[in-house]
């Protein structure tokens, strides 16, 4: 989970600055707000975080103010790190369990940069059925082991799926909360 | 044992005969308009008598006809002399007066009498001479000034035409009675034990039909109704609060219904003045149901209501998932179902033989026998239905779906229609006994239409030239023929009576077979029933004691029944063969051709004899006579019998379209897979015509049985009409017609297919 | 690939205010299975009673074997949806008086098949939706899975092109959700019937080949690379 988290976690800081420019330490308070639960993120891991991106070309400096420290620097997206950020939403998550934080965060960043979150939901949901498709073909051809196995895949994936569209059917609601 | 709980469920329930959306609504106001219909009638039918009543009161009140007993002329004497006359078929009821001194009785609904010259005329009458058909009736009023209205309580009805017309001419020996006052008349022949025995028998064939068709109306939503009850023994009720709140259920919406019934009746009695049957009309304050019977209905119906929806959930269980119908298991048994019609036959056949004479308990057995017979064929009809219809399969598919229908709800099917089995029964019956007893009450006048349509006879009028001169020339007359006429004894004042006819030959011919006939002729003519001799050259004593001798010339002739069906031992004798002069009194007689085309001849005619005298009646010819109280009953059961049939034909629409509403999801279901709509169309017709069918297979059996038993009462021959039986079947199908055609709409509409979706 | 069976486009059908297709369209191919998925309201039912030619569209194509059914007679076609299209709903779609047997041969009897021959081709879908034991049985005594597999043995029994079945198992839990759907998707290929599958589950979503997702009344065809 934790190696998910930190896969994605450029991703999610170049979601928060698609929105607005901001100061090291706002994107912390933004992440932990949204994404961080009961682990913070460190500080030393922000810095990190933003000096790969700003490496990578997908922020820039956009101002740095007097004064002293690190948090001087305001850090803006570019042009590469929306391209980056559209493509990470639109990708489909392989579907396994325990994937929802993932997908929850995919879902808040989507609302957060104005995207249409219910397009990435259908993208999941494509992956999911074509996963849970297979394991249908896979139940009626095979015997009975075979089929109590597929169910137990079919049945976590369904699970999956139906917060998926619960979250959906709230997304007005989220909206609300994440735009505050 | 009624508890606060009790009547909390109670109050719940009544809640729920109107709450529950646009769909309660809708069977609330369908439940009650229903029983507001059937309240409505009966009140009408408790107020018939008195309104009757009311009407021959104010009869009574007027009368002026005096048998034999004879007032000295004084200064409170008054002269009428009636006038009865029609116009346009509607009966006038006129009368000349001439008070004899100032004390002079008023009639009722005048101020005063009117005065030579002068006339007073009722309301109706007033309209009929303001309406472009006034100048037909004005010559009949003698020119006389109309000078005041005859208020309400001088008249039978509000369309009654009538005036007093002031007449100083009349005197005693002209016809007139002489009054001292109104009222207090002999009164007026009664209804003989057959006739009443009709009318027992007609308010229980159209009561019936009507209390069954109240029984159906407090079940309009039943299965809605029953699904409710189901969800609330979810939530916890048990069977005895689902029977309380369904009792109070039916009660509240049968209460409203007796509302909307009352309202009706109220309503509906305002429209009252407006109608006239048979020539009679009563007003809106007549129609006044007794208080005790008004009583009775508002709280029978209710009553009625609640033990309809407990017999009602006696056949369904209701659980808390659903409502299961004892459909099959419930093998309906016939013991019972056949003991009413049973009783009620072993009621009637014993009465045989009523005639005159026997009152009070046999008055009552027959109604009561019918009665039970009728309610018979309610109880049969849903055990007959299942046995016919138990064994049905195959056949095309609307013919299926409506054979299951049938059979898995037998009971909705035959509620549907009782009523028409009962309405028809009990027309079947009735008509019978019309059938059988028409002969008693109708009879052949003997009269020829073909010779003439319209007979004058002035009492007083030897002028026969200007009479024929005048009659022949109003509007509409073909021809003309008269003869003046006095009565004679043969021999001394006390000989045998003959009639010395005078007239031309043409006239004379309507009289006699005449081989040749010339002017001085005289013929002799004798009735072969009564033949009384009268040799020529007989002597005659004549009304005034004259005497006049027969010419020997005189030969014999066969007689001939005048147009008006009468033969006559008389002397016809041509003008030159007697100076009128001598004859002493004479009366003529004038016989009329009528032209068909001309409806209104005949008050041409009228007016015409107006002119002459304005007291003599113009008499149209008719092949045969019916006793006008039968005649009146007669069409009293056409009336109401098409009246229930309308009702109930109602009733069966309102339970289709229901049973309609309450599918409309399958319905829709069903069109959607394809189904024809002409399928579903025919499905309903059969679904209609299937019970309607097995009802009048019953209907026609009992019918017959009833009017075997009917007739055999009054002695007539036992005959079955088949032109009745024709005739309710094909009312019953009518019914089956109509309200198919009137639910196809309905059906059309649920069935567009977007009706999937609604629940 | 041969032919599409069924396409449909730009359809639009408001009821009163609320709009419930937008320019939506779809494509069936002969003997495929499409899921049609959406949130409640979002026009799920309202496409599929367009495509079976059951609603008409306010707007738009819907072409069946080359004829167009929006400008289609309603008799025309009623006598499609009765001889090419089968249809299976939630439930209350069996006739309650009719017996279960009766209620499968219903459309072969509509279509004018004599009631004998009718009711033993109704009896062998019956028996291949293994519910032989309630043929003679009302559908008010039979459980809601017997109804259903009868339901869709009266939906194949006319060996229909296409057919449409709008929450199939909706009433019906798991294990007979699942036999549902197997016996009428193995039905389906058999018979070489196209099937458009409305469902909120992703468990009977899954015996479909293709899902098509409805939002708003708009339609998103997901072709998403295998
Ligand atoms: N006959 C109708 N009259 C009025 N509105 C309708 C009608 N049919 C559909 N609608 C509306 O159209 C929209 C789409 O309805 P539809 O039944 O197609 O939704 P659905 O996707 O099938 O929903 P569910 O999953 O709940 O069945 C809804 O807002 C509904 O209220
Ligand atoms: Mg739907």
């Amino acid at each position: 989970m934790c190696i998910v988290l930190r896969m994605s976690i450029g991703q999610t800081f170049l979601g928060l600055l698609e929105a607005t420019p901001r100061h090291g330490y706002d994107i912390k308070r933004r992440y932990d707000e949204h994404f961080g639960h009961a682990r913070p993120v460190a500080y030393g891991q922000v810095y990190a975080t933003l000096s790969r991106l700003l490496r990578g070309g997908l922020v820039e400096v956009e101002a740095v103010e007097p004064g002293e420290g690190p948090d001087r620097k305001r850090y803006a997206i570019t042009e590469a790190g929306v391209t980056d950020v559209a493509q990470w939403l639109a990708r489909p998550e392989q579907p396994e369990p325990y994937l929802q934080s993932v997908l929850y965060t995919k879902v808040v960043l989507a609302l957060l940069t104005g995207r249409q979150a219910a397009e990435l939901l259908d993208v999941q949901r494509a992956e999911h059925l074509r996963l849970m498709r297979d394991l249908t073909r896979r139940k009626r051809d095979g015997d009975l082991a075979e089929q109590l196995i597929c169910d137990h895949a079919l049945f976590h994936l369904e699970a999956d799926l139906r917060w998926l569209e619960l979250t959906t059917a709230r997304l007005d609601e989220l909206a609300a909360q994440v735009r505050r | 044992m009624i508890g606060r709980g009790a009547v909390a469920d109670l109050v719940m329930g009544a809640r729920m005969a109107v709450t529950g959306g646009r769909e309660g609504w809708t069977r609330a106001l369908l439940t009650a308009v229903g029983v507001g219909i059937g309240v409505a009638m009966l009140l009408l039918a408790t107020a018939v008598p008195g309104a009757l009543d009311a009407r021959q009161a104010r009869g009574d009140a007027r009368d002026d006809l005096r048998m034999g007993e004879r007032v000295a002329a004084g200064p409170g004497t008054l002269l009428v002399h009636p006038v009865d006359i029609e116009f346009r078929g509607r009966p006038v009821r006129g009368r000349l007066v001439r008070p004899e001194g100032p004390a002079a009785p008023v009639p009722p609904g005048l101020t005063a009498l009117p005065g030579p010259g002068e006339v007073v005329v009722s309301p109706a009458l007033r309209r009929l001479l303001d309406s472009p058909a006034g100048p037909l009736f004005a010559p009949r009023l003698g020119g006389a000034r109309v000078t005041g209205t005859i208020a309400d309580e001088g008249l039978a009805g509000p369309h009654e035409l009538a005036y007093y017309l002031g007449d100083d001419r009349l005197t005693d020996t002209s016809g007139a009675t002489r009054l001292d006052r109104f009222g207090g008349g002999l009164p007026g022949e009664g209804l003989g034990p057959v006739l009443m025995l009709l009318v027992a028998v007609i308010f229980v064939v159209l009561l019936l039909p009507i209390a069954v068709f109240l029984g159906s109306a407090v079940r309009y939503g039943g299965e809605r109704r029953d699904r409710r009850l189901a969800a609330l023994r979810l939530v916890g009720a048990d069977t005895t609060m689902v029977r309380r709140i369904a009792a109070g259920e039916a009660a509240a919406g049968a209460l409203l219904g007796v509302a909307v019934g009352i309202g009706f009746l109220l309503a509906g009695r305002q429209l009252v003045p407006l109608v006239t049957l048979y020539d009679i009309s009563v007003y809106a304050s007549d129609i006044r149901p007794p208080t005790a019977l008004l009583l009775a209905v508002v709280l029978a119906v209710p009553a009625l209501a609640v033990l309809v929806a407990m017999l009602a959930l006696r056949a369904v269980v209701v659980e808390p998932l659903g409502v299961t119908r004892r459909g099959t298991p419930v093998r309906r048994r016939l013991w019972w179902r056949l003991l009413l019609p049973a009783a009620g036959l072993a009621v009637l056949l014993p009465v045989a033989g009523l005639r005159d004479g026997d009152g009070g308990v046999t008055r009552w057995l027959v109604p009561a026998g019918a009665v039970l017979l009728l309610i018979g064929t309610v109880t049969l009809l849903p055990w007959l239905t299942d046995l016919l219809v138990r064994r049905l399969r195959g056949g095309p598919v609307p013919w299926q779906l409506a054979v299951r229908r049938v059979q898995l709800d037998s009971a909705t099917s035959a509620r549907l229609v009782n009523g028409i089995a009962v309405a028809v029964a009990g027309t079947i019956g009735l008509q019978m006994l019309f059938a059988g007893v028409a002969g008693d009450f109708t009879t052949a006048s003997g009269q020829d239409t073909s010779r003439a349509q319209a007979q004058v006879q002035f009492r007083d009028q030897p002028d026969l030239a200007r009479v024929l001169r005048q009659l022949g020339g109003a509007e509409g007359v073909t021809a003309a023929t008269g003869t003046l006429s006095t009565g004679a004894n043969v021999g001394s004042p006390d000989g045998p009576p003959v009639e010395i006819r005078v007239g031309d030959c043409a006239a004379l011919a309507e009289f006699a077979r005449l081989d040749r006939c010339a002017d001085g002729d005289t013929f002799l003519v004798s009735d072969p029933g009564d033949p009384v001799a009268v040799p020529a050259g007989a002597m005659l004593t004549v009304e005034d004691g004259s005497r006049w001798r027969v010419p020997t010339t005189a030969r014999t002739a066969q007689a001939r029944p005048d147009p008006a069906g009468w033969l006559q031992n008389g002397v016809l004798v041509t003008p030159g063969a007697v100076g009128t002069r001598t004859l002493g009194p004479l009366r003529s007689t004038v016989y009329l051709r009528l032209d068909p085309a001309a409806p209104d001849a005949v008050e041409h005619v009228r007016n015409a004899t107006a002119a002459i005298d304005l007291t003599t009646p113009v008499s149209v010819l008719s092949p045969t006579i019916e006793s006008p109280k039968f005649a009146d009953i007669r069409r009293g059961l056409a009336i109401g019998t098409v009246v229930t049939l309308v009702l109930i034909a109602t009733s069966m629409l309102v339970g289709t379209l229901e049973q309609l509403r309450e599918r409309r999801r399958l319905l829709a279901m069903l069109v959607a897979v394809g189904t024809r709509r002409s399928t579903l169309g025919w499905s309903v017709l059969w679904q209609t015509a299937l019970p309607v069918g097995v009802g009048l297979v019953l209907a026609v059996g009992f019918g017959l049985g009833l009017g075997a038993a009917l007739l055999r009462m009054v002695q007539a021959p036992v005959s079955i009409a088949w032109p009745v039986v024709g005739f309710s079947v094909g009312l019953g199908a009518l019914t089956v017609l109509a309200v198919t055609g009137l639910s196809l709409p309905l059906l059309w509409r649920l069935t567009r297919a977007d009706g999937l979706r609604t629940e | 690939m041969s032919a599409p069976l069924l396409v449909a486009e730009g359809l639009y059908r408001r009821f009163g205010e609320t709009v419930a297709l937008v320019d939506a369209a779809l494509r069936i191919d002969e003997g495929e299975v499409v899921a049609v998925l959406g949130s409640s309201g979002s026009g799920k039912s309202t496409l599929l009673h367009c495509l079976a030619g059951i609603v008409r569209p306010d707007r738009g194509r819907i072409v069946f074997d080359g004829q167009d059914l929006v400008t289609m007679s309603d008799a025309r076609r009623s006598a499609l949806r009765r001889d090419a299209f089968g249809f299976v709903f939630q439930f209350g779609q069996l006739v309650p008086e009719l017996t279960c047997l009766e209620n499968v041969a219903l459309p072969l009897r509509l279509a004018r098949v004599p009631r004998r021959a009718a009711e033993q081709r109704a009896g062998q879908w019956l028996e291949r939706l293994e519910v032989t034991e309630v043929a003679g049985k009302r559908p008010g005594e039979v459980s809601g899975g017997q109804g259903q597999r009868v339901a869709v043995a009266r939906a194949l029994v006319t060996r229909p092109r296409v057919i449409f079945a709008d929450e199939p198992t909706g009433a019906l839990d798991s294990l007979n959700g699942e036999r549902v759907m197997r016996l009428l998707t193995e039905a389906a290929r058999d018979t070489g019937a196209a099937v458009v599958l409305v469902t909120h589950e992703a468990r009977v979503a899954a015996y479909s080949d293709r899902e098509v997702v409805v939002r708003d009344g708009r339609t998103r065809n997901l072709e998403v690379a295998a």
